[in-house]
């Protein structure tokens, strides 16, 4: 006998976000790449469309990142040039784009000026055709400034900027606005704050599909259930067509799982955990299958072998 | 398909006699329809009305209980943020009996070494199941018993030959093994079986429609105590599968799918295979196998689990009490954090990790993390004073030193000037405490 699915109809979906511009757009990329649209919870093909698959934007330093060494080997002789460094996360690992983080502004340690950080940029969008996320250090003074140079010299690029937040996002939305390009809209947790900021910026005349939602992720073991239910709420609100809810979402797994200490001591610290190997690879490739589950459009990752993983993951998940 | 409470309320007897605890019949029919009561609770409800009712009092998922202290079902929501997830995902290893001895003592003393601790908890592997591919009855018998021998945790017998799976379950009924699996061709012997020995059985079939006539089949032997197999093996369609029985058995009631599912692992890489048990941890499998026994793969699928189905509502929580690490004495260090489990466990790893004895003071910030507290205004330096003077901690150390985490160093002065002692602002990240702790005394 048939057994009647249930089977969701939602009233709106996710909306599209295009990130990069080609030379007829006004940039320098040869392709963009379109994230967000699924008019479903992730992955469940027999109810609506996951429009575009989830992307692995991999994450490139201004300055050689203190990551762990089962990290840095997979690199070799890279990591002190950013535009080298793109490329191989482009041609040999298969990152649909690169961020660039810029934590050689950050005052308290290299303070690079916001001229050095745009030659940085430009070498990265020389080095590679895919989009770019450009997020700059921790201060958010610093930031205003190399974002807002950043975005004037790339203008029409299209870039993905970061970060703006509840109380700090004026000048980089002013500055994406002025320059085309979009922004990604960070709340820590919260999906009222969420949804809040996305309207302070929208009023301030940036549309809406020039944002992107970070809802600010915890780890594998470090409270990723926190940002597992918000996303999951945030999903269901863009559904349920909460305009305000309804951009795609950016996770930085990367970051998160990375600074777990399950990610970084050796078996000979901690013999009951196993091999760091393998069991690095998975705290981050475990935080992004997580993170996908519950609807995220792009996954900022490091570990090339965990990014190898979360793409066949995707591939499967995607396969109708 | 659920009742309303209407309809449960034609069935009652309609005394309005209040003996139920609420004042009227309807009423009663009103909390049984969300299932906030139990029909046990009204003396006077016929043998034929209980027999109608039972299903609308029933839970949406049977529980479901097997081997040791496995529980699997008993779920009341789609989604995490409705309420919670109560039985997280129950985890197998798979053991062929195809292996050899040797191998098989290799896989079996792999499988102890899956006990993990972190953040305070300790994490261990639910159980094995043994499965028949070697074709010979003789062989699954005995690797169930080598195996049941050397783990004292859950067992899954899985074989589709009754002959083969009576052989193996007879000797082990007492341990209580769940077995699988009943399919169209075999499910009367199965089932029987399972009946007999009072344990659960795997009920498989290929599809969601294939699936609802066999459980009804089954049922119709008079037995109940099943978990469902779908039949995908891939990671899309299982996910479908998963979600389908799941949005069924909640929001339906449809009972021929309120029961626990399993979910096997399809992937032969190692690590591609902890991905996919990824997928069916987070969306809905009551039990997962696997075939990976590898310490390093299973301590990340297990946190993932821990995490998801840890109370929304309640984040884990240790005693806001001075805790000391080591062989404490009058010099020792002084350090306060908070009481969210994962907090107060990453600072004392660090501080164990230093070798020097010392003593934590979590302050109760409702488990919160140190910023989350500090935003909220749970981690304030009246609060802190008045801890450490509850804690005597004054008594216990001769020095007047205490180190607060990096994060909140602008809380130094006032606590200073409240508690009397000396404010020492520690490293923001917990991992810096062991350099941090070399430049003390
Ligand atoms: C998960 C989370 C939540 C969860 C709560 C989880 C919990 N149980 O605490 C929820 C969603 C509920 C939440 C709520 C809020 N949050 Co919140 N949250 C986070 C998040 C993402 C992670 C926090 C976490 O779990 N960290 C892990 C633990 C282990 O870290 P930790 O306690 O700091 O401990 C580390 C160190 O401090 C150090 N350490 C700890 N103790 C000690 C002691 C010593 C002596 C030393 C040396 C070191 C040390 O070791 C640990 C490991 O390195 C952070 C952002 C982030 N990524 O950090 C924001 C964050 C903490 N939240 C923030 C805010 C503002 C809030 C809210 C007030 C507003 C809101 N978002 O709604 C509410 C408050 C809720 C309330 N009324 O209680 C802000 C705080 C801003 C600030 N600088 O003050 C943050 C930083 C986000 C941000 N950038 O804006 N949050
Ligand atoms: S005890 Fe039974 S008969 Fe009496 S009010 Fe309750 S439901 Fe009605």
């Amino acid at each position: 006998m048939s057994v009647a699915l249930v089977k969701e109809r939602y009233s709106s979906k996710v909306g599209e976000v295009v990130l990069g511009a080609t030379p007829e757009q006004g940039g320098t990329r040869t392709s963009t790449v379109t994230v967000g649209g699924d008019s479903t919870l992730p992955f469940l093909h027999f109810e609506g469309q996951m429009q575009n698959r989830p992307i692995i934007a991999m994450e490139v330093n201004d300055i050689v990142p203190e990551w762990n060494d089962t990290i840095k080997n997979q690199f070799g002789d890279v990591l002190n040039n950013p535009g080298a460094w793109a490329k191989k996360c482009v041609d040999e690992y298969g990152a649909d784009v690169i961020y660039l983080k810029l934590i050689g502004a950050d005052p308290e340690g290299e303070n690079r000026s916001p001229e050095d950080c745009t030659r940085v940029v430009k070498e990265v969008l020389a080095a590679v055709g895919v989009p770019l996320i450009v997020a700059g250090c921790d201060d958010d003074e610093k930031n205003n400034e190399v974002i807002a140079a950043i975005a004037e010299a790339t203008t029409g690029e299209n870039l993905l900027l970061g970060l703006a937040e509840q109380d700090n996002y004026k000048s980089i939305a002013a500055a994406a606005m002025v320059h085309k390009h979009t922004v990604i809209a960070r709340s820590p947790l919260d999906i009222n704050i969420c949804k809040q900021l996305n309207i302070l910026i929208n009023e301030m005349g940036l549309p809406l599909n020039k944002i992107v939602i970070d809802p600010m992720i915890g780890g594998l073991g470090f409270g990723i259930e926190y940002a597992y239910s918000i996303m999951e709420r945030a999903r269901l609100g863009a559904l349920a067509n909460d305009k305000m809810l309804s951009m795609p979402m950016i996770c930085t797994v990367g970051y998160e799982s990375n600074r777990c200490k399950e990610a970084n001591v050796s078996a000979d610290e901690f013999p009951g955990w196993g091999d760091l190997q393998d069991r690095g690879v998975l705290w981050e490739a475990l935080t992004a299958s997580a993170m996908l589950q519950v609807g995220a459009s792009i996954l900022v990752m490091r570990n090339p072998a965990a990014v190898r993983l979360v793409q066949k993951n995707i591939a499967d998940l995607m396969n109708k | 398909m659920a009742l309303t409470g209407l309809e449960i309320y034609k069935q009652l007897p309609k005394k309005n006699c209040g003996e139920c605890g609420v004042p009227t019949c309807l009423a009663f029919a009103m909390a049984l329809a969300s299932g906030k009561a139990s029909l046990d609770t009204c003396p006077y409800v016929t043998a034929a009305a209980r027999e109608a009712l039972d299903s609308a009092s029933a839970p949406p998922i049977k529980a479901i209980k097997f081997g040791n202290e496995s529980v699997i079902g008993d779920e009341n929501v789609l989604f995490r943020h409705d309420k919670t997830f109560y039985h997280p995902t129950t985890l197998l290893i798979r053991v062929s009996d195809s292996l050899s001895d040797d191998e098989l003592s290799l896989k079996l003393q792999e499988i102890k070494g899956l006990e993990f601790d972190r953040v305070g908890l300790h994490y261990s592997i639910d159980g094995v199941a043994v499965v028949h591919e070697s074709g010979d009855a003789a062989r699954f018998e005995k690797v169930a018993g080598i195996v049941a021998a050397g783990t004292e945790k859950s067992l899954l017998l899985l074989s589709s030959d009754p002959v083969a799976l009576k052989a193996a379950l007879v000797p082990l009924a007492s341990r209580k093994p769940l077995i699988g699996e009943a399919t169209e061709a075999n499910y009367e012997a199965i089932v029987n079986l399972a009946k007999e020995n009072s344990v659960p059985v795997i009920i498989k079939a290929e599809g969601l429609d294939a699936l609802n006539d066999l459980v009804v089949k089954a049922q119709a032997l008079d037995y109940k105590e099943f978990v469902l197999d779908p039949g995908s093996r891939t990671p899309v369609e299982t996910l479908a599968n998963l979600t389908h029985l799941r949005r069924l058995a909640i929001k339906k009631k449809f009972r021929p799918f309120g029961y626990p599912v399993i979910a096997y692992t399809s992937q032969t890489e190692p690590l591609d295979e902890i991905m996919e048990g990824s997928v069916y941890v987070s969306k809905y499998a009551s039990a997962v196998v696997l075939n990976t026994s590898t310490k390093a793969h299973l301590l990340p699928l297990m946190t993932l689990r821990q995490n998801l189905y840890t109370d929304p509502q309640k984040p884990i929580q240790v005693e806001p009490i001075l805790h000391s690490v080591g062989d404490v004495n009058e010099n020792s260090p002084f350090y306060i954090t908070t009481n969210f489990s994962l907090t107060y466990y990453s600072v004392e790893g660090e501080v164990e990790t230093s070798k020097i004895p010392s003593y934590i003071l979590p302050i109760d910030t409702d488990g919160t993390s140190v910023l989350t507290a500090y935003a909220a205004g749970k981690f304030e330096p009246e609060k802190i004073a008045e801890a450490m003077v509850a804690c005597g901690i004054a008594d216990k150390v001769k020095h007047r030193n205490v180190i607060i985490p990096g994060y909140v160093a602008v809380i130094s002065g006032k606590l200073a000037e409240l508690s009397g002692f000396k404010v020492i602002v520690g490293p923001r990240e917990s991992s810096g405490i062991l350099s941090f702790s070399k430049t003390l005394s």
